[in-house]
């Protein structure tokens, strides 16, 4: 079993002329939290997009746990042990908080028509346990409270954390997280920085972020990978991109007086 | 107002979340059951038929309500159902095997439907169904060896072992039966992981992919299964109307399962039950209170469609969720009385989705 988790090599994207994501290449290592920042418009996403297999790459590879990514479909990604969540939010609207987080059960559980409609004592069985999981995350993330509750009538905070619960569910090596402090206030925000630490030590699951708080990434991350116009600038701990002169002229513009 | 007090896992997974849903849905059960005995003939032939409808309701509720999927095309379904059902009566098969014949023969045609579904969405899947409605209704009407064509096809009762099911009362049992049956394959479905994969590809196609759904096998599994129940339903329907032509399973007929759906409430089993109920009801009262109407209004063609027509908007202006949803309102305010508040149900602000990756 070798050190690196994910390992993506001269990935490319293109849009007709737009090249979102241009020969990038890097590698997570097991047990870290990477971090990509860079303005918007980076490419970060369209990282993501691709890694989760809802893009096809231009040119380039993504190999996960010495398996190449590139040639599976969408939904076989899950299986193979990566979870992620979005960065405007895409849970089940219309369905409790439960029911969510037991789709995210989805790929353990074992599906066969004809015993789901007798509910047969093999379903309830793996419905229990399931569900059993599923509790052991409501904890870890402290989500008791809303349960029951409709995803539609949810304040964003809480939906945030709803669909961090639901990656955790499908009981991730890697775990993506799409901006996971966009829209948190300053409470949350404190609070995720715990879990995401939770989530490395006590889960033992690594991450891959985009994020553009840095104070959390500083906090949170081993290494940082900062991105702009869909190539890498500069890789390293929180402190060093930070000093990077191309990391500071991307985000500032060039021409700073001495 | 009842408080549950969960302690077990199984609270949320069995069928009744407590004991007071037993005893309802217990005497409701009598009550259909005991029906024969209560209700006159006419009565008990029109509850037949909301049963029938209900079948009906509950196969396009789980691709509409369920999955998210409208299809404008439920009418030939029912048509391959119910013509399957009078086909093989007539070669003097018995109906436990036809019956569920008919709803396998729909499933198929339904796997055949569901693979446009696979690329279309919306108001495009909700023309190509169309289309598919016209082709059967078409077909049927041209295959005369088979079908009758436009002259139709009379349906035999329903038999099996030298059983004829020939009385009001029998067939009532049988639709009864089918209902029950059919009403509790759907909701362990629902409850179900299959039934949760559903839910998924309705609400968010991109999160259900990430969580390992595979969307090509989730829908095209959502239109047969709601095809079979179609189906089935036609195969009572047939042995309801006695008499079949092809123009009973056009887009009239689609229009008017939509209809059931929706104004039921879209996402209930209840739902479909209630729709139904509507869709029979409703021409009986029309025709009520015409007599009492002024002749220009009452004797107005088109008085039915034009009350249709307006209980869908009102449904969709005010009570999104149907029959039901109002139903659960009415519920709510009786537990809580007098402490029920308007806001109740209102939903927070839905948060825009900027980034839905279609």
């Amino acid at each position: 079993m070798s050190d690196v988790l994910l390992s993506v090599r001269d990935l490319s994207r293109h849009f007709g002329g737009v090249k979102a994501v241009n020969q990038v290449s890097f590698d997570v290592r097991r047990g870290e939290v990477f971090t990509l920042i860079g303005p918007n418009g980076a490419g970060k996403t369209t990282v993501f997009n691709l890694i989760s297999r809802l893009y096809d790459p231009t040119s380039g590879e993504i190999r996960f746990d010495d398996q190449v990514l590139s040639q599976k479909p969408a939904h076989a990604i899950a299986r193979l042990g990566i979870a992620r969540t979005f960065q405007n939010i895409e849970l089940f609207e219309y369905a409790s908080v439960l029911q969510n987080l037991l789709i995210g059960r989805h790929v353990h559980l074992p599906r066969s028509l004809w015993r789901e409609a007798l509910f047969l004592p093999s379903v309830r069985a793996n419905e229990r346990e399931a569900r059993h999981k599923v509790e052991e995350v409501i904890d870890f993330l402290n989500l008791q409270h809303y349960r029951d509750t409709l995803v539609a009538g949810l304040p964003y905070g809480v939906r945030k954390v709803v669909e961090l619960a639901r990656a955790l569910c499908i009981g991730p090596k890697l775990l993506l997280l799409d901006e996971p402090s966009s829209g948190l206030n300053v409470d949350e925000t404190r609070d995720l920085a715990y879990w995401i630490d939770d989530i490395k030590n006590l889960l033992g699951v690594t991450v891959l972020m985009v994020e553009h708080d840095m104070s959390l990434v500083s906090r949170v991350s081993d290494r940082v990978l900062a991105m702009n116009q869909g190539e890498v600038l500069a890789l390293g701990t929180a402190a060093e991109v930070q000093q990077d002169p191309r990391v500071i002229e991307a985000y500032l513009g060039t021409g700073v007086a001495p | 107002m009842r408080t549950l007090f969960k302690t077990s896992y199984d609270q949320d997974i069995r069928l009744f979340e407590h004991s007071g849903q037993v005893f309802w849905y217990g005497l409701l059960l009598l009550a259909l059951v005991a029906a024969p005995w209560w209700l006159d003939a006419y009565p008990l032939a029109q509850l037949s038929f909301v049963l029938i409808y209900g079948v009906v309701g509950l196969g396009l509720m789980v691709l509409a309500g369920y999955t998210g999927l409208f299809s404008m095309g439920h009418g030939a379904f029912l048509g391959v159902g119910a013509y399957t059902q009078a086909l093989l009566t007539a070669a003097g098969w018995p109906f436990f095997i036809t019956i569920p014949l008919a709803g396998a023969l729909a499933a198929a045609f339904g796997v055949v439907v569901g693979l446009p579904a696979l690329r279309v969405k919306g108001i495009y899947l909700a023309i190509a169904t169309l289309a598919f409605c016209i082709i059967v209704e078409e077909g049927i009407a041209r295959w005369e060896s088979l079908t009758g064509g436009n002259v139709g096809l009379m349906v035999q009762k329903a038999q099996a072992w030298g059983w004829k099911v020939d009385s009001e009362a029998a067939f009532y049992f049988l639709c009864l039966v089918v209902a029950v049956l059919s009403t509790l394959v759907v909701v362990n479905l629902l409850r179900s992981p299959t039934g949760r994969a559903f839910v998924a590809v309705r609400d968010s196609e991109v999160s259900a992919q990430c969580m390992g759904i595979h969307l090509a096998r989730t829908k095209t599994l959502a239109f047969a299964i709601s095809a079979f129940f179609t189906g089935v339903g036609g195969a009572l329907y047939a042995h309801k109307v006695t008499y079949l032509t092809p123009d009973q399973f056009g887009i009239l007929q689609s229009i008017d399962l939509l209809l059931l759906v929706t104004i039921g409430g879209l996402g209930s089993v209840h739902g479909a039950f209630l729709g139904a109920l509507f869709l029979v009801t409703a021409p009986q009262g029309i025709a009520v209170v015409k007599d009492y109407l002024p002749p220009a209004i009452g004797q107005a063609p088109g008085l039915q469609q034009l009350v249709y027509g307006l209980v869908l908007v009102a449904i969709v202006l005010f009570e999104p969720r149907g029959l039901y949803g109002r139903w659960l309102k009415v519920r709510t305010w009786l537990q809580l009385f007098p402490f029920y508040r308007r806001g109740l149900f209102k939903r927070q602000k839905s948060y825009q989705k900027s980034e839905r990756l279609r």
